[in-house]
């Protein structure tokens, strides 16, 4: 993974300084709350239901085994011994006290960490997909470029105070792992006839109020031209985009308003006196980036190895997760294992102390040190040997990681909503954890099979609601929670929004209707129909039909 | 009384500043002085004001852009960008086409809601003047500059992003 340079590490440092200033500032009343909240914001804290949240960045996800035992320190130390993944790969921590926060921040430099710009206005964390480097399905490995687009967007001093937050995701697959187009901009890897590598770009896709999928700007960007492509679009949004209103922020309005073509030829305009200029990309610094996700010591394995094929015949548990949770692997004999963080009974995507420094030990042990975090709140352990795959299964029983429910029902994203977030309507966490008890049956999930279950707490979406084959989302009525149910959603190639299937439901009542939705499922599909195909071929009516026929 | 931080020092501001709904009566009372002019009355009465008034610059809010005086920037020894509050980014971009693609070589002076921290990311776009909210500390100000000793982006300062330096 990237290390960091003298450059790296000393701007890391400055920055840490800087917001101890700012904090001090602050709290001796220099700087008011209005205008300390743009630089705290920058910096990851929010001020929370309960205590500040403290956001930290995982630069498209990636984490090292020392980085892990830190965010485990941190979690004892400033937190109340767990922390939370969230739908960005990023990692979140629900009770530091605001006056310890820089104290943190110098901790995480340690580890080359921070949680720079991961809330505001501005340019977040770049977001990819898992799997990248190890991907069979491979076009080119989306890390270095995402290395780039981090260090563009990092204190990029024009882009600070944009109309609103701003992500970008990027996907070097065929297979959409990143929910690249339902992000302000998403960037498809791709190749020309001559072989050239360079990135479709999208632009306005996003959730939230009005979600809305990116629309293509431009078909083919030359590499070498990425970043002054996205420097203009960054410039007509930062602009034009509104400023009046902040649900009308986000560059998917402005998109829409201006109308695609018109957007586009505003961003000509721009990248005409950009292109070719410094911000052109060099072929050394694309190699310098590249080389630090160069392939690990790969051994020459055998794939598929009797002890492997024992196991699996022997235990009947490991063959379920390995059916579940194992993804195949571009080098033969090895295999890309998700960790799943959505065990029944525990919050979506909550990780303890422990759990922490038990993944540092696993990604040492069976990883060569690394793990990534998914946007599925999910963690992978990418450079698995096949040969080791159930010594590790094994290994993850002491700390409740052994769940075998990956892409599953019981998968569930989720945000904190109301429990802990201050902008929720509603809870989520709940929700979750009586869908899972409703499901927890190991059988069923597999007769299931691949769906993807998506809760909000709020309009802003960030447990991705709108793009789940079954999406939660939670509203306020006079007070009081209810949950708005949609279907067909997808955040895939063929993303999708779901539709809603009419009338909320009240917190009691959403097991039973997933349990009707499930039904349909089952009594419509065909062979081998994932519940997402099924909805597609026949229609959201007959479930609406299911879920509400006991009100006629 | 509004500070002045001109190419990171503190100076006084020999430049007096017509509000947006001035007109051309304003002028007489100025004669002779430098006078910065808000877009509309440039456009309206630049021949006028150039014949009263020591020295002209213009001055631009937020939500305008520079299309209308795009060919003849060097006419203007002063642009001031306005921030209506601190938090509007538009004028950083404004900032950075002016210096960066504009090429632009006077003084781009930051007024209106103008505050410390965002000091050192607007020197960065091209601003070297800035006209400091009232309530602020000079000193403190003076030390926003340094708080980073590089940067990632080409800046005004450094028009060579950080992988042609590395």
């Amino acid at each position: 993974m990237y290390r960091y340079d003298g450059y790296d590490a000393t701007m890391l440092e400055e920055r840490v300084i800087q917001f101890r200033s700012q904090t001090n500032r602050y709290l001796e009343g220099k700087l008011t709350d209005a205008e300390f909240l743009p630089l705290r914001l920058q910096n990851g804290l929010y001020v929370q239901r309960l205590a500040p949240m403290l956001r930290i960045a995982v630069p498209y996800g990636m984490l090292s085994a020392r980085q892990l035992r830190k965010l485990a320190f941190i979690s004892s130390h400033y937190d109340k011994g767990y922390g939370h993944f969230t739908t960005r790969q990023n990692i979140q921590f629900n009770w530091p006290a605001l006056e310890d926060v820089p104290d943190l921040l110098a901790h995480l430099a340690e580890v080359e960490m921070h949680a720079i710009q991961t809330s505001g206005n501005c340019i977040r964390n770049t977001t990819t997909d898992q799997f990248a480097g190890v991907a069979v399905d491979e076009i080119e490995d989306s890390r270095p470029y995402c290395e780039i687009i981090r260090q563009w967007s990092t204190f990029h001093p024009e882009f600070a105070y944009l109309p609103r937050k701003f992500k970008i995701a990027v996907c070097g697959t065929q297979e959409d792992h990143a929910a690249t187009q339902v992000h302000d901009i998403g960037l498809y890897l791709r190749k020309n006839e001559a072989g050239e590598t360079g990135f479709q770009i999208l632009a306005g896709g996003g959730l939230g109020r009005t979600p809305v999928i990116g629309q293509v700007v431009f078909d083919f960007v030359e590499r070498h031209d990425l970043l002054s492509a996205l420097e203009a679009i960054l410039r007509v949004y930062n602009r034009e985009g509104r400023r009046d209103n902040k649900y009308k922020a986000r560059i998917k309005i402005l998109v829409r308003e201006t109308g695609l073509e018109t957007f586009r030829e505003k961003v000509m305009h721009e990248w005409k006196q950009l292109r070719g200029g410094s911000l052109t990309l060099t072929d050394a610094e694309i190699e310098r980036c590249k080389s630090y996700f160069q392939e690990p010591a790969y051994k020459a394995l055998e794939p598929n190895p009797a002890s492997l094929r024992e196991a699996l015949a022997r235990d009947v548990l490991f063959a379920s997760w390995f059916s579940h949770n194992v993804t195949p692997h571009k080098k033969l004999g090895y295999a890309a294992v998700a960790i799943s963080f959505k065990k029944t009974g525990y919050a979506p995507g909550d990780v303890s102390e422990e759990q922490l420094n038990a993944l540092a030990h696993l990604a040492e042990r069976f990883s060569f040190g690394e793990v990534r975090v998914t946007h599925a709140q999910n963690v992978i352990l990418a450079d698995v040997e096949e040969s080791e795959l159930y010594n590790l299964y094994l290994s993850l029983a002491p700390d409740s990681l052994q769940a075998d429910n990956l892409n599953k029902l019981s998968d569930i994203i989720c945000c904190p909503g109301g429990d802990f977030c201050a902008l929720a309507n509603a809870k989520s966490i709940p929700i979750a954890e009586a869908i899972q008890r409703r499901f927890d049956d190991r059988d069923l999930l597999a007769d299931i099979g691949e769906v993807s279950l998506n809760i909000s707490g709020c309009m802003n979406a960030c447990g991705h609601h709108h793009v789940g084959n079954i999406g939660v989302l939670g509203v306020d009525k006079k007070g009081e929670e209810f949950y708005q149910v949609s279907i067909g959603g997808s955040s895939k190639r063929e993303a999708k929004l779901g539709k809603i299937l009419g009338p909320s439901f009240a917190q009691t009542d959403i097991p039973s209707v997933v349990a009707d939705l499930v039904s349909v499922y089952r009594e419509r599909r065909l062979a081998d129909e994932k519940f997402i195909d099924t909805v597609e071929r026949i229609g959201v009516d007959p479930f609406k039909k299911r879920v509400y026929e006991k009100d006629q | 009384m509004t500070s002045l931080i001109r190419n990171r020092n503190a100076v006084p501001n020999e430049w007096a500043l017509l509000q947006s709904a001035s007109g051309p009566d304003a002028f007489s009372a100025l004669r002779g002085r430098k006078v910065l002019l808000p877009l509309e009355l440039i456009l309206s009465d630049e021949d006028e004001a150039r014949a009263q008034l020591g020295a002209i610059g213009v001055w631009l809010d937020s939500h305008q852009d520079l299309a209308s005086i795009e060919n003849r920037i060097a006419d203007f020894q002063l642009i001031a960008l306005n921030f209506p509050v601190f938090s509007d980014g538009r004028p950083f971009s404004l900032a950075r086409r002016l210096r960066l693609e504009l090429g632009f070589t006077g003084e781009i002076r930051a007024i209106g809601d103008v505050l410390r921290d965002q000091l050192c990311f607007l020197e960065r776009c091209g601003f070297n003047s800035f006209a400091l909210r009232s309530d602020q500390d000079v000193d403190e100000c003076l030390s926003a500059f340094d708080d980073f000793s590089s940067t990632y982006t080409a800046t005004a300062l450094n028009q060579e992003p950080i992988f042609r330096r590395r």
